[in-house]
């Protein structure tokens, strides 16, 4: 009846799961209760749990990795905390333990924060910078949301129920296979993965749609803002890499559900065939959590410095080249293979080929800071910090290019102190970048800025004091994943990262205490003028939050830095003054179909982990009949009349005639 | 150098308006087609890992039988006509559509489906013939990639049957309504795309792997 699932797999014997689980089942239903009573659920299902709208989508996006972040940093701070007491001894950590845990951090981190905090920011700004009013598929944005969800969940419930993979955040058959990984702790890795990629997906296709086929009247591509270039080469990547992702896991669900022999030791299975196709899509990924964020600190550093972005033109270019190169470099994460030397050189040689765009952004955004007027407000702030730390984690990736070096690198922890060089340094800080940036725009307030700074600070050295150790140990010979080590020389490194973790984790308190303290002083941060940084591009040009049309009338674009352009000419001559003929606005329907759907999504994944085959297929029949229900509704967009349109779109004009304008010269 | 305004139509401030600039956001058929292909290539992409997979593990066959023992060239001979043909109904169903002539559309679109379920008909007798010999997909890596890129075909086919019979039901229930022709073009696409793919493995697997 219920598959292979019994009590046996609650950990009622394994005290830190379990307390961890009841801690965030209990947090979890506190807020339910708390919702309910005092009756904030109408609200939260008819304003967000059905809302088809792109703003509200890229805030609960966000959202998402801001909560799972809580999750993968706690994985964070257990590691460090059991390498830094786990010489001679076993530590804290069971070994099964601990390798869960270093698995669910990495895929949690990748899959859950950084992919969702990236497609956020990307749903929440790029309609706004087109000029549009809504993305292309508005109900397919919402499916692809409580997908990326419903995995998150799937994730989060191993904590609870069975357990997690302890494969790594990849997992490198034959150890995945069903004969050396029996447990449920693949299939929760997989299952997961399977239905959040297709959430990915989704979002790619609407992402690149939205960006191809529709900007307002004048955005040319060559007029689009740097954040519009890296989303449509980001979501690019998406939809040329993820199908990679979705076909190998189904090969390895394939070999472990059905005895196939893909990757399996006997029957002709090739394991090194995992590899290849895993980081085929894995290195494009890397590109994927990280051009955004190029995007975003394009934004912030032109914005901040009161200057065009510097190589507008270079910068596309090296964007788009790093979308096309980022596909030929994949065998760099196996050197190690044997594939021979030709071979190697040929992907040593494309990886630090890649490293010739990245490097024109850099010169870029410092040539965009050369003679303009800095100001050091806590976005800036992110991106200088990634400027300096991204050049360090890119410059030890060149080295592992190198494939002789990396023969000597390979797995150690060198290499973890690079990824999280590029991927916190990068990745990580251009989303708190964009967060701190857009906030305002979303919400209709800034963030306290001397929290946010306090953050910043502790952040910046406490990444340098976790990982930069790394570095050092990784020479001297430790390798990544260790449980428990008997060399005394490592030691004090370990001690050291440990520290440094101690110092994200103040860090975080700051954020937490910074969104806190911002929503009880938000009638003194509250930014009417809809554009609090002085912004370039459209996004400013409506108020903030925006209505839900974004734009009464459709911008009409005639240059780069559109927004900029509309503040100077309204500095040359008196605003116009006349009444602009307003019109009927059809906008998408909210529905609860991404919802439902992610329900059924949810209780077929969990079935199919546990093998309880007859709620399978009512999980599945669930989903289509969802979709089915969904095609047969008769009207699926409501009309905003005219009058409604001049009402909101007054008060808006009237504040910012008031306020605007007031930038210095 | 850089110049953009808000417009308001009819309030006469305007300046000058760039006519050969873009002239803003694409019809709903045209971003509804555009998406479905962006959708149609990444479902190529992973085809193409399955192909690639299939590639490297044809010789794998752990002792077991051979493509050349086992392929039936005249039974997927059959299947090939089949899926053609469906996909020239198909075309003479979005034809019908275009003419709003719901008859000859549902005509077209039940000829496509049979002619869909004749070949699943065939690849579920040529696979349970396979099992039954012994030769399933756990007996060789071979085996495997075999019966999972054209399995993987087979469930498109499946899935695009039961697509052609909800479009069947919507016409008939609401007619032509323009977001209709907007999933009956999707629908035509992907039914047209499945026949590429249906090419590729005709020539990769079965003629390749009867001449290998």
């Amino acid at each position: 009846m219920l598959g292979k699932l019994d009590w046996s797999a609650v950990p009622i014997g394994q005290p830190i799961p379990l307390i961890a689980g009841a801690v965030v089942l209990v947090a979890i239903l506190a807020v339910l209760v708390w919702v309910v009573v005092k009756g904030h659920l109408p609200y939260l299902w008819d304003e967000w749990i059905t809302s088809v709208d792109h703003k509200r989508i890229g805030v609960m996006y966000t959202l998402l990795a801001m909560v799972m972040l809580l999750r993968g940093f706690s994985d964070a701070i257990m590691m460090r905390a059991q390498q830094a007491v786990a010489y001679h001894s076993q530590g804290y950590l069971p070994p099964e333990h601990y390798n869960q845990i270093f698995s669910a951090h990495g895929t949690i981190m990748i899959f859950f924060v950084a992919m969702p905090f990236v497609i956020g920011l990307m749903n929440l700004v790029v309609p706004l910078q087109l000029g549009v009013r809504d993305v292309a598929f508005p109900t397919l944005n919402s499916v692809g949301f409580w997908l990326t969800a419903t995995g998150a969940l799937l994730v989060n419930i191993s904590l609870v129920v069975g357990e997690f993979a302890r494969t790594g955040w990849l997992p490198f058959p034959p150890l995945s296979e069903a004969t050396y990984s029996p447990g449920v702790g693949v299939d929760y890795y997989l299952w997961s993965l399977e239905i959040s990629g297709v959430g990915t997906l989704v979002a790619g296709i609407n992402l690149v749609t939205t960006v191809l086929k529709l900007r307002t009247r004048g955005m040319t591509y060559l007029r689009m803002p740097m954040f519009c270039w890296t989303t449509l080469a980001t979501n690019l990547l998406i939809v040329a890499a993820f199908p990679i992702l979705t076909a190998t896991l189904a090969m390895l669900i394939l070999d472990r559900y059905f005895g196939f022999h893909f990757f399996t030791n006997e029957a002709g299975g090739n394991m090194m065939m995992f590899m290849n196709l895993i980081w085929a899509w894995g290195h494009p990924e890397v590109y994927i959590v990280v051009l955004p964020a190029f995007g975003i600190f394009s934004e912030v550093v032109a914005t901040f410095s009161g200057k065009p972005l510097f190589g507008y033109r270079s910068m596309v270019l090296a964007t788009m080249a790093i979308c096309v190169v980022s596909f030929m470099v994949w065998l760099h994460h196996f050197f190690t293979m044997g594939a021979g030397p030709d071979v190697n050189a040929i992907f040593g040689i494309a990886s630090m080929i890649i490293a010739v765009p990245t490097g024109v952004k850099i010169y870029n955004w410092l040539f965009t800071m050369y003679a303009g007027r800095v100001r050091f407000a806590t976005p800036m702030l992110w991106s200088i910090g990634f400027m300096v730390t991204f050049i360090i984690g890119g410059l030890t990736g060149v080295l592992l290019a190198v494939p002789p070096a990396d023969f000597l690198l390979h797995n150690s922890l060198f290499l973890i102190a690079h990824l999280h060089n590029v991927l916190i340094g990068g990745t990580l800080f251009g989303a708190f970048a964009g967060y701190t940036y857009w906030f305002p725009k979303a919400f209709g307030f800034r963030l306290h800025e001397g929290l946010g700074k306090a953050a910043f600070w502790f952040w910046l050295t406490g990444f340098y004091v976790a990982f930069m150790p790394l570095y050092v140990l990784g020479f001297l010979g430790m390798t990544r994943r260790m449980q428990h080590y008997d060399v005394a020389q490592w030691r004090p490194w370990l001690i050291a990262a440990a520290f440094g973790a101690v110092l994200i984790l103040i860090g975080i308190v700051f954020q937490i205490a910074q969104l806190v303290v911002s929503i009880r002083q938000r009638a003194e941060l509250r930014d009417r003028t809809g554009d609090p940084w002085h912004g370039r591009s459209l996004e400013w040009a409506t108020s903030s939050p925006p209505p839900v049309f974004n734009f009464a009338i459709p911008p009409d674009v005639r240059g780069e830095d559109a927004y900029w352009a509309m503040k100077s000419r309204a500095r040359e001559q008196p605003l116009e003054t006349g009444e602009p003929d307003y019109e009927d606005i059809e906008m998408p329907r909210n529905s609860p179909t991404g919802f439902v759907c992610a329900f059924f999504a949810t209780v077929m994944g969990f079935a199919l982990i546990w093998h309880i085959w007859w709620m399978v297929a009512a999980g599945l029949i669930g989903a289509v009949a969802t979709f089915v229900v969904f095609a047969w509704r008769d009207h699926d967009e409501y009309v905003i009349p005219a009058a409604e349109v001049a009402r909101i779109d007054r008060a808006n004009l009237a504040e910012r005639r008031a306020l605007s304008y007031s930038w210095s010269a | 150098m850089t110049d953009a305004t808000m417009t308001y139509p009819g309030s006469g401030q305007l300046g000058i308006a760039d006519a050969a600039a873009h002239a803003g956001p694409a019809s709903k058929r045209i971003v509804t087609g555009y998406g479905f292909w962006i959708f149609i290539l990444s479902d190529m992409v992973m085809f193409s890992a399955f192909f690639a997979t299939y590639a490297v593990l044809l010789g794998k066959t752990a002792g077991g039988p051979s493509g050349r023992e086992l392929f039936d060239l005249r039974n997927v001979a059959i299947e090939t006509v089949l899926l053609l043909l469906s996909s020239f109904s198909c075309g003479l169903a979005t034809i019908a559509a275009d003419t709003r002539s719901a008859k000859w559309f549902h005509l077209a679109m039940a000829v496509t489906c049979v002619l869909g379920l004749g070949f699943l008909a065939i690849e579920g007798r040529e696979f349970a013939s396979l099992v039954a010999r012994g030769a399933g997909p756990t007996r060789s890596a071979f085996l495997s990639a075999f019966f999972t890129l054209v399995g993987c075909h087979g469930l498109h086919v499946s899935a695009g049957i039961l697509w052609l019979l909800t479009m069947m039901a919507q016409v008939f229930a609401k007619g032509f309504r323009a977001d209709i022709l907007r999933r009956v073009m999707c629908f035509a696409l992907f039914w047209h795309a499945l026949d590429i793919i249906w090419i590729a493995v005709f020539t990769v697997v079965y003629l390749l792997g009867s001449a290998a």
